[in-house]
C-alpha cells in the first residue's frame, strides 16, 4: 500500500445548473492495476471521466471542486491537452480513427515525426518532411506491446471492429511516458471473442506498469480482469474495493441500490389475469444504430402495464422504433393476434398501437408547429378525426381542432400561452405532455411510451406517471413503458423485462431485489439468491 | 416594446427593403417619371410574377426547399403555350384568344404533372442537396427545351422564323392569341361584356384585375390545399421527416406531390406571365427566372424551410416593385447606357437573393 497513486482525484463535485451530479467523489488508482469503474446510466462516471480530460463542457459550466493528483502531483487539467501531457490517455467507444489512414499513420496522426527540410526551416516544423521508416518502427513496436500481429501499412477502413479498437489502444500506447489509460465501456461493440482479447491485452497493459481505468457495465468482465472496483451510484461513491472482496450479485446490488428521491413507492405485484395477449415479439430483430434488437421473444398481457428496461445502448429504445416502422425490422410482431404487417408504413398505428418517442425534439414533435396541430397530426393523418369533406382534399375542422387542443390542455396541465404557441418554445415537460395528449387523441389499445420523464421536473414527470396509471386503471389500455429509470419502472409496472445486448435477459415483478435487476441489466442471468462464483 | 414586437414580426430584411421600395417611389417623380406609370408597372409586374413565386410553396413546405428548378414547369408552360397557338393555326387561325389560353393550360399541365413527377424522384435521391441539384435541373431544362424549340414541327407564321421556315423564334407575339385578355385594357375594350370590366384604368394606373383577382384565386387554392389532410401531411414531411414518418406518412410521397405541385404551377405561371406581357419567351430567356421567384419570396419572408401565402403576395409586391421602379430611377442617375443601368439591376436582384438566403441560414428552424 506504501506504493504511490498514479491517479488520485479527491472529493470531486460537480454541478450542472444546481443539478449536484457528482458528490464528494474520491477514485484512486495505482501503477499496473485494472480498476473498473461501474454504475448505472447517470451514474456520474463520464462526468468523472471528462473532468479528468479536462473537457471544455466542464469548465464551461463552471468547473468542479475538488483535487486531481497525478503521480502524487497536484495537476490542473484545463483541456484534453493538458491530459495527454500528464500521460493520460483515452480509448473511446466510437472509434476516433480515419478510414483512409494506414494503420501507421492513425497511431501517429498529429505526433508525426520529421525530418527538416530547407522548407520547414524558413516556415516552420509543419512543413518537415515525415520520417516514414522511423513511424512505421514506432507502430510495429506499439502493435507488438498489445501482442497485435497485423501489418502495419494496412487500411483501417476495411478492419474488422475489433482490430480497429486494437489499433486505438496502440495508438494510446505510442504516446511516450502514457501513465493511465481509459478505456469507455470497450466491450459494447465487440464479439464475445474480440472482447475476451481485448481482457488479455487490457492485462498485458497493465503488466507493464500502465494503470488502467475500465468502464463497463459487463459484471463478469469486471471480475475476470479488475483488480479493484470503484462503485458509482446518483454522483455518489458506494463503494471502493479490490474485486476479489465481493460477489457478483454484491456489485449488483450495491449498483442499484436504494434511490433517496422516490416518486412512487415500489408498486406491490399485481398479477393481471387476462389471457389475451396484446402485443407478442417472436424472434424480433432491429436494427437501429446504436439500440441493436437481436432476437427478441416477449409478449404484453392485455391491460397490463409492461416496462422495458435496461442501460443505455442494450436495445430497449429499438424496439419502440421498430414497431414504429423507423427502422428495419426482421421476425415478428402481434398485436391482439393480428400480424404487423413492417413493409406497409405506419401498419402499428392503424392497428391502434401509439407512440411517444424517446426523441421529443427529433421524432415527436413539429417544432415549429403550434400545440394543436401536433396534438391532432397523429388522429388527423391516421383516422382523418377533426376534417371535414372528403377525398384527399378534405380540410381541418379549427373549430374541433381548438375544442379538443383545449381538452387536452386542460387534462395534462400544458403551461402555455394557447394553443397556438409553438411547441419549440415550450418546456421538456410541456412538450413531453403534448406527444403523450397526441398519442392519446389516436384513442389506442396499446400506448408504447419511451423514456417518458427524460429531461422533465419532478412535477411533470408525477403528472405524466399518474396519468399513464389513471388511463390503463380507467380504461383498461395496455401500456408499454421503456425507460432508462429504474425507479420510474418500478413504482409503475406490473412486469419489467430488463433488456441486455438486444435480447429480454429477465423478466423481473417490480418488488424484486435490487441485485437482481442489476445482474440482469449486465446481462448476466442468475437465479436470485443463486450463489455466484466466477 | 410594442415598436420592437411590430419589427420582430416584419423582420428586419423586409422592413430595410420596403422602406427602400418606399424611398424609391418618393423619388421617382422627383426624377420626372411618372407616378401613375410607376403604379401602373408595379401591379403588372406583381400579377406577372405572382403564381411563379408561389410556385416555391410547396417545394418548400415539401423539403425540397427553394425549387430552382421551376424552369422545369416553365418548359412545360411555353410548350403548352406554342402549342394551343399552333393548333389555333391549323384549326382556322381566327382571334380566339380565350380557347388559346384554355388550350395552353389544357396541354400545360399535364406535361408539367409528368414532368414533375420525374423530378421529384430525381430529388428523393438526392437529399440534403435539393437546392443544388435543382439549380442545374433548372439550368438543364433550359438547355434541352432549346432543341425542342427548334424540333417541333410547328408551322404557323406567328411561330416561326420567317426565313427558314421552320424553327421557332425567339419571342413570340399573342396580339393575335390571348396576349392581355386579362390584363391590357386595350385588348379588353374589344371584349364583350363583362370580359370588358378584366382591366381597366383609374387615373392613369392600369389595374389588371381579371390577372390580380386570378393570382389571388390560386393563392386562396393554395391557403386552402394546406389547410387540408394532404397539405398538413406535406408541411410535416418537409418540416420533421422522422416525425412524418413515425405518423404513417410516406415522406418521399409528400416530397413529390410537392415537387409535382410546384411543377405545375411553374407552368400555369409562366402562361399566366405571356399573357400579362404579351409575348412567349423562348430558349434562354426563362434561364434566370427561378432566381427571381426564389428572392421574391425570400424577401416576402420565407426560410428556405417555411413559406407561407403572404410571403409570395408580400415578396413579389417588394422584389418586383424595387426592380421595376429602381430600373428607371437609375436610368436617370446614369444616362450613359443602359448596359450598366442592367448591371446595377442584376446586382440588386442577386444581392438581395443572396442577403435573404443569409439570413435563411443557420438559424433554427423553429423560428421561421
Amino acid at each position: 500500500m506504501s506504493e504511490q497513486a498514479v491517479l488520485s482525484m479527491k472529493g470531486i463535485s460537480k454541478e450542472y445548473f444546481g443539478n449536484k451530479v457528482l458528490k464528494d467523489v474520491d477514485l484512486v488508482v495505482k501503477p499496473g492495476e485494472i480498476h473498473a469503474l461501474v454504475g448505472e446510466n447517470g451514474a456520474g462516471k463520464s462526468t468523472l471521466m471528462n473532468i479528468l480530460f479536462g473537457m471544455p463542457v466542464i469548465h464551461s459550466t463552471g468547473g468542479f471542486k475538488g483535487e486531481v493528483e497525478i503521480s502524487g502531483e497536484k495537476v490542473e487539467i484545463m483541456n484534453p491537452n493538458d491530459a495527454m501531457h500528464c500521460g493520460i490517455g483515452m480509448v473511446h467507444q466510437e472509434f476516433m480513427l480515419i478510414p483512409d489512414f494506414t494503420i501507421t499513420e492513425n497511431i501517429k496522426v498529429g505526433r508525426e515525426i520529421g525530418t527538416p527540410t530547407i522548407l520547414s526551416k524558413v516556415l516552420g516544423p509543419a512543413l518537415d518532411v515525415l520520417d516514414r521508416k522511423k513511424m512505421r518502427d514506432d507502430a510495429r513496436q506499439a502493435l507488438s506491446r498489445i501482442g497485435l500481429n497485423i501489418e502495419e501499412y494496412v487500411k483501417v477502413a476495411g478492419l474488422p471492429i475489433g482490430y480497429k479498437q486494437f489499433v486505438e489502444i496502440a495508438r494510446e500506447i505510442d504516446k511516450t511516458g502514457i501513465k493511465l489509460l481509459v478505456f469507455d465501456e470497450p466491450t459494447a461493440v465487440l464479439t464475445e471473442s474480440e472482447a475476451e482479447r481485448l481482457c488479455q491485452i487490457m492485462q498485458l497493459i497493465a503488466r507493464q506498469g500502465i494503470a488502467i481505468i475500465f468502464i463497463t457495465h459487463r459484471l463478469d468482465e469486471v471480475m475476470s480482469v479488475a483488480d479493484s472496483l470503484t462503485i458509482l451510484r446518483d454522483g455518489e461513491l458506494v463503494d471502493h474495493v479490490s474485486t476479489d472482496e465481493l460477489t457478483v450479485v454484491d456489485i449488483a446490488g450495491r449498483m442499484i441500490g436504494r434511490k433517496m428521491e422516490r416518486l412512487v413507492e415500489v408498486k406491490q405485484s399485481r398479477e393481471v389475469q387476462s389471457d389475451e395477449v396484446a402485443l407478442e415479439l417472436k424472434n424480433f430483430h432491429v436494427d437501429m444504430p446504436g439500440e441493436q434488437v437481436r432476437s427478441m421473444s416477449v409478449s404484453v398481457r392485455k391491460g397490463e402495464i409492461f416496462g422495458f428496461g435496461g442501460l443505455a445502448g442494450q436495445g430497449k429504445l429499438g424496439i419502440i422504433n421498430g414497431i414504429m416502422g423507423l427502422y428495419p425490422v426482421k421476425g415478428e410482431a402481434e398485436v391482439f393476434g393480428k400480424k404487423l404487417n413492417f413493409s406497409k408504413l405506419g401498419d402499428a398505428l392503424e392497428n391502434e398501437v401509439a407512440f411517444v418517442s424517446e426523441d421529443r425534439r427529433g421524432v415527436g414533435l413539429l417544432l415549429g408547429e403550434s400545440i394543436e396541430d401536433n396534438i391532432i397530426f397523429a388522429a388527423l393523418q391516421v383516422k382523418n378525426k377533426f376534417t371535414r369533406g372528403g377525398g384527399p382534399f378534405r380540410l381541418v375542422n379549427k373549430k374541433e381542432v381548438r375544442e379538443h387542443a383545449l381538452k387536452m390542455i386542460d387534462i395534462f396541465d400544458i403551461r402555455s400561452t394557447g394553443p397556438r404557441q409553438k411547441t419549440g418554445s415550450l418546456s421538456g415537460g410541456n412538450q413531453q405532455k403534448v406527444c403523450l395528449a397526441r398519442a392519446l387523441t389516436l384513442e389506442p389499445k396499446i400506448l408504447i411510451v419511451a423514456e417518458p420523464t427524460r429531461g422533465i421536473d419532478i412535477g411533470a414527470k408525477r403528472l405524466v406517471l399518474e396519468y399513464l396509471i389513471k388511463i390503463n386503471a380507467d380504461q383498461g389500455m395496455t401500456i408499454i413503458i421503456i425507460s432508462s429509470e429504474l425507479v420510474e419502472l418500478r413504482s409503475i409496472c406490473d412486469r419489467i423485462a430488463i433488456v441486455a445486448e438486444g435480447k429480454v435477459a429477465k423478466i423481473l415483478p417490480p418488488d424484486a431485489s435490487d441485485a437482481t435487476f442489476g445482474l440482469a441489466m449486465s446481462g448476466l442471468s442468475i437465479e436470485e439468491g443463486e450463489e455466484v462464483e466466477l | 416594446m410594442k415598436m420592437k414586437s411590430l419589427i420582430d414580426r416584419i423582420g428586419w430584411p423586409r422592413l430595410i427593403i420596403g422602406l427602400f421600395f418606399l424611398l424609391l417611389i418618393i423619388v421617382s417623380p422627383i426624377m420626372g417619371l411618372s407616378l401613375t406609370d410607376v403604379f401602373s408597372d408595379v401591379l403588372r409586374r406583381w400579377s406577372m410574377f405572382g403564381i411563379l413565386v408561389l410556385a416555391m410553396v410547396p417545394g418548400v413546405q415539401s423539403g425540397i426547399g427553394l425549387n430552382f428548378g421551376v424552369s422545369l414547369g416553365i418548359v412545360a408552360g411555353l410548350i403548352g403555350g406554342t402549342t394551343a397557338i399552333e393548333m389555333n393555326f391549323r384549326r382556322s387561325g381566327t382571334y380566339q384568344p380565350w380557347a388559346d389560353l384554355g388550350l395552353s393550360l389544357l396541354i400545360a399541365i399535364p406535361i408539367a404533372i409528368v414532368l414533375g413527377y420525374v423530378y421529384g424522384l430525381l430529388l428523393n435521391r438526392v437529399k440534403g442537396s435539393e437546392m443544388t441539384v435543382s439549380t442545374y435541373v433548372g439550368f438543364s431544362a433550359i438547355a434541352l427545351s432549346n432543341i425542342v424549340w427548334l424540333a417541333l414541327p410547328f408551322k404557323s407564321g406567328t411561330l416561326v422564323w420567317p426565313i427558314a421556315g421552320e424553327g421557332m423564334r425567339n419571342t413570340i407575339s399573342l396580339e393575335e392569341s390571348f396576349g392581355g385578355i386579362m390584363s391590357n385594357p386595350d385588348v379588353t375594350a374589344r371584349q364583350p361584356f363583362p370580359l370588358n370590366l378584366l382591366a381597366f384604368k383609374v387615373g392613369g394606373v392600369v389595374v389588371p384585375i381579371g390577372t390580380i383577382l386570378f393570382v389571388l384565386f390560386i393563392c386562396l387554392l393554395m391557403w386552402l390545399f394546406l389547410r387540408s389532410k394532404w397539405g398538413v401531411a406535406m408541411s410535416a414531411a418537409g418540416e420533421n421527416e422522422l416525425f412524418t414518418k413515425s405518423n404513417a406518412i410516406n415522406v418521399d410521397h409528400m416530397r413529390i406531390l410537392g415537387t409535382v405541385i410546384s411543377t405545375v404551377l411553374g407552368a400555369v405561371g409562366i402562361i399566366m406571365y405571356a399573357q400579362v406581357f404579351g409575348f412567349l419567351q423562348l430558349y434562354n430567356a426563362p434561364l434566370m427566372m427561378g432566381f427571381a421567384c426564389v428572392a421574391a419570396i425570400l424577401i416576402g419572408g420565407a426560410s428556405t424551410r417555411r413559406a407561407t401565402i403572404s410571403n409570395v403576395i408580400i415578396g413579389t409586391l417588394l422584389f418586383q416593385g424595387i426592380l421595376t421602379t429602381s430600373l428607371p430611377v437609375i436610368k436617370q442617375l446614369m444616362p450613359q447606357g443602359s448596359t450598366l443601368s442592367e448591371v446595377i439591376r442584376i446586382i440588386i436582384s442577386n444581392g438581395i437573393i443572396l442577403y435573404a438566403l443569409s439570413k435563411s441560414r443557420g438559424g433554427n428552424q423553429v423560428e421561421g
